[in-house]
């Protein structure tokens, strides 16, 4: 009973009739030319939101991951145009995501500074640095075959290959995560930070990894990103961190960390990724489906504490008809 | 080896490899360009076909809510009322390349006989246009062109000819074709006012120009301020001055700013591209007589019929085609499947007031 009681069953649950109520008011809603296309919309955010959910469960969070996405555009685009080879071009970009993600995380556990103000500061400087690097151009031509490897879907399968790809990795960072002792780690840090030093843990050298972690995946998103809109520019991604953050935060994991399911997060992007294709197809405003989103967003925040408020209140009102039931 | 490291060296490995060879600009523009689509080739235009009835577009605007796109959008809407079938605009709430991709595959999916886009990045929008239109779906651009490949037709607002002859005939007509003139133009290497000031000094070359002196071209950097100073400068400069074209809407309205508030008003005639909200006091204040741009209704008005047009199969997008456009009569598709709307629009105190961007 308490595990459907679960937020991340929940959302999984609410993702389910989404999708049915779709399939039934629209009938472009469930072909598998709306859902590939759905779905590798999603793909960059879903990507990134991997490695969120390992930062955010160990109480940390990374807001540069779109500005890592569009400096690993950027870098994409200038060094096409200066003639290099994709196959060079690639490597680099992913590298000097991780760079951004070393600097992240020294800052974070070598100085001890919170990784929201750290990372509200690497927003900002990773984006300063794309425009160093392009400028407001936009390089494009890319050659076709890397191109189709970002657009074209699995063959026989509505699942564009960086989904496919999402897929895989979602299943490493699923067993990591919930079935080894690195994992538990993450969630001991999360709940606990100082009983989890105590209990020999590397606390700092796991934060470290985890935002090298989380660069090296928003660079690698940047190439995918650059790759399937054929167009490299410095501004590409901006904003996405809300949305990585809101499908990690709706999936049911919690902001302080310690709590919280890959499983949950997976659903979480998906239900935010069908709701926003649902509500486009149904023509409603984008005004609307910003206000429908954010509204989803505080009631899956609002709700677990709300359960948990009234579980204790509940428990007390059962005790006290026990009492009054056994008096005289 | 810790994991770090692990990743380090692999990246290493991998850019070692890659260096050796691999795909690079030059191999892939080097390649043999693929065939244009065939599908709009092989139809054939029937100019004689009845618009037919029921059809559904799509505006797909650079951004919703932003009121230049609304009027052309709302007067294509209009357009289609005319004619019998049914528009609607979407879009995003942000003009960023990307945000108008999933705009573009949730009107694939709605199955619309034509998407008209402005488009926000000329090749972001291409790969989803295409498959759009490998479901039969025909593409305008307008206000701001997609890649020619991924689009049947371009609205061109104006011609960069007709700008720049145009703001002579203009400024002329109102000094009676008399005088030194000046140009306050934006930056020096701004690619359309350096065009247009190419075309304009052509058209003064002509005899019925040979009593008007262009004196000097200043820059004023589509920056108000300097805009504004560099004005008053040319204003010092030459006290003989007539009249001062300003074909950039920053320029124009820095000028009359700083005429309407100086001994030069009445004196000096001024015009250029400006946009009615910024130039309205002006004219009001009968700083400025006239200015031009074109008109963001016919924009919308023309580009809702040319798609009309298209998916009735009057025309396919080839050079020497006409088709009629309403109220506006006929076009014809110029080179690269372009249609210009004609002669830039001009604003004076009579109009002014039924325009709000």
């Amino acid at each position: 009973m308490a595990k459907v009681l679960r937020w991340d069953v929940m959302v999984g649950v609410l993702l389910i009739v989404v999708f049915g109520y779709g399939s039934l008011t629209s009938p472009s809603f469930a072909t598998a030319g709306n859902l590939s296309f759905a779905l590798s919309d999603l793909g960059e955010i879903a990507l990134i939101a991997l490695a969120m959910t390992m930062l955010v469960v160990a109480a940390e969070v990374d807001l540069s991951v779109a500005s890592v996405l569009g400096l690993s555009s950027a870098l994409v685009g200038s060094l096409w145009d200066a003639g290099l080879a994709i196959e060079t071009i690639i490597p680099i970009a992913v590298l000097a995501g991780a760079l951004c993600g070393l600097v992240n995380g020294l800052l974070v556990t070598r100085l001890g500074l919170p990784s929201l103000a750290v990372t509200i500061g690497t927003l900002a400087l990773y984006r300063g640095l794309a425009y160093v690097v392009l400028g407001d151009r936009a390089v494009a031509q890319f050659p076709p075959q890397f191109v189709s490897l970002a657009v074209d879907d699995v063959p026989g399968t509505p699942i564009p290959y960086p989904v496919a790809l999402f897929v895989l990795l979602a299943a490493i960072v699923g067993v990591v995560l919930h079935a080894t002792g690195f994992g538990r780690s993450l969630y001991a840090i999360g709940a606990q930070e100082q009983a989890a030093f105590f209990a020999g843990i590397r606390v700092k050298r796991i934060k470290l990894l985890l935002f090298v972690v989380s660069g090296t995946v928003a660079a690698f998103a940047g190439v995918v990103f650059t790759l399937r809109y054929g167009s490299a520019r410095a501004d590409n991604g901006l904003g996405i961190e809300l949305a990585v953050i809101a499908a990690v935060l709706l999936g049911g994991v919690d902001f302080d960390g310690g709590k919280g399911t890959l499983g949950g997060v997976i659903a979480g992007v998906l239900l935010i990724g069908l709701l926003r294709n649902l509500l486009m197809l149904g023509d409603v405003s984008t005004e609307i489906q910003s206000i429908v989103t954010g509204l989803l967003l505080i009631v899956s925040v609002l709700t677990p504490r709300l359960v948990s408020l009234a579980k204790p209140a509940a428990l007390l009102r059962a005790t006290s008809r026990a009492n009054l039931k056994g008096s005289p | 080896m810790t994991p770090t490291r692990l990743t380090a060296v692999t990246a290493l490995l991998a850019l070692g490899v890659a260096a050796c060879g691999g795909t690079t600009k030059s191999s892939v523009t080097s390649a043999p360009a693929p065939a244009p689509a065939s599908s709009s080739a092989a139809a054939k235009a029937d100019p004689n076909a009845p618009i037919k009835q029921g059809l559904k577009i799509a505006f797909l605007p650079k951004q919703i809510n932003n009121p230049y796109e609304t009027i052309v959008d709302n007067a294509g809407i209009e357009a289609a009322k005319e004619y019998g079938g049914e528009a609607k605009e979407v879009g995003p709430s942000d003009a960023s390349a990307s945000s108008q991709i999933s705009y573009i595959n949730t009107l694939t999916q709605q199955g619309h006989d034509a998407i008209l886009i402005a488009a926000n990045d000329a090749n972001a929008v291409c790969g989803p246009l295409q498959q759009a239109r490998d479901k039969g779906i025909k593409i305008v651009s307008y206000d701001s062109d997609a890649s020619p490949e991924c689009r049947d037709l371009f609205i061109n607002q104006a011609s960069s000819e007709e700008v720049g002859r145009s703001q002579v005939k203009l400024l002329a007509g109102m000094i009676g074709n008399k005088g030194e003139i000046a140009i306050l133009s934006a930056t020096a290497n701004a690619t359309n006012q350096n065009t247009w000031i190419e075309f304009m000094k052509d058209e003064l070359g002509k005899p019925e120009y040979k009593d008007m002196k262009l004196v000097k071209v200043a820059y004023g950097d589509d920056d108000d301020q300097k805009s504004f100073t560099q004005t008053q400068g040319l204003l010092q400069a030459y006290p003989n001055l007539k009249g001062i074209i300003s074909p950039t809407t920053v320029g124009v309205s820095a000028a009359a700013r700083y005429i309407s508030g100086s001994k030069y008003k009445g004196k000096v005639t001024l015009t250029g591209l400006g946009t009615p909200n910024q130039m309205r006091q002006f004219v009001k204040d009968k700083t400025v007589e006239k200015f031009a741009l074109w008109n963001p209704k016919d924009l919308g008005y023309l580009a809702s019929y040319a798609a009309a047009a298209l998916v009735s199969g009057q025309i396919t997008g080839a050079e020497g085609e006409t088709f009629k456009a309403g109220k506006l009569g006929e076009r014809t598709i110029g080179k690269q499947g372009e249609v210009i709307l004609g002669p830039p629009f001009t604003f004076d105190a009579a109009n002014i007031d039924q325009f709000d961007f």
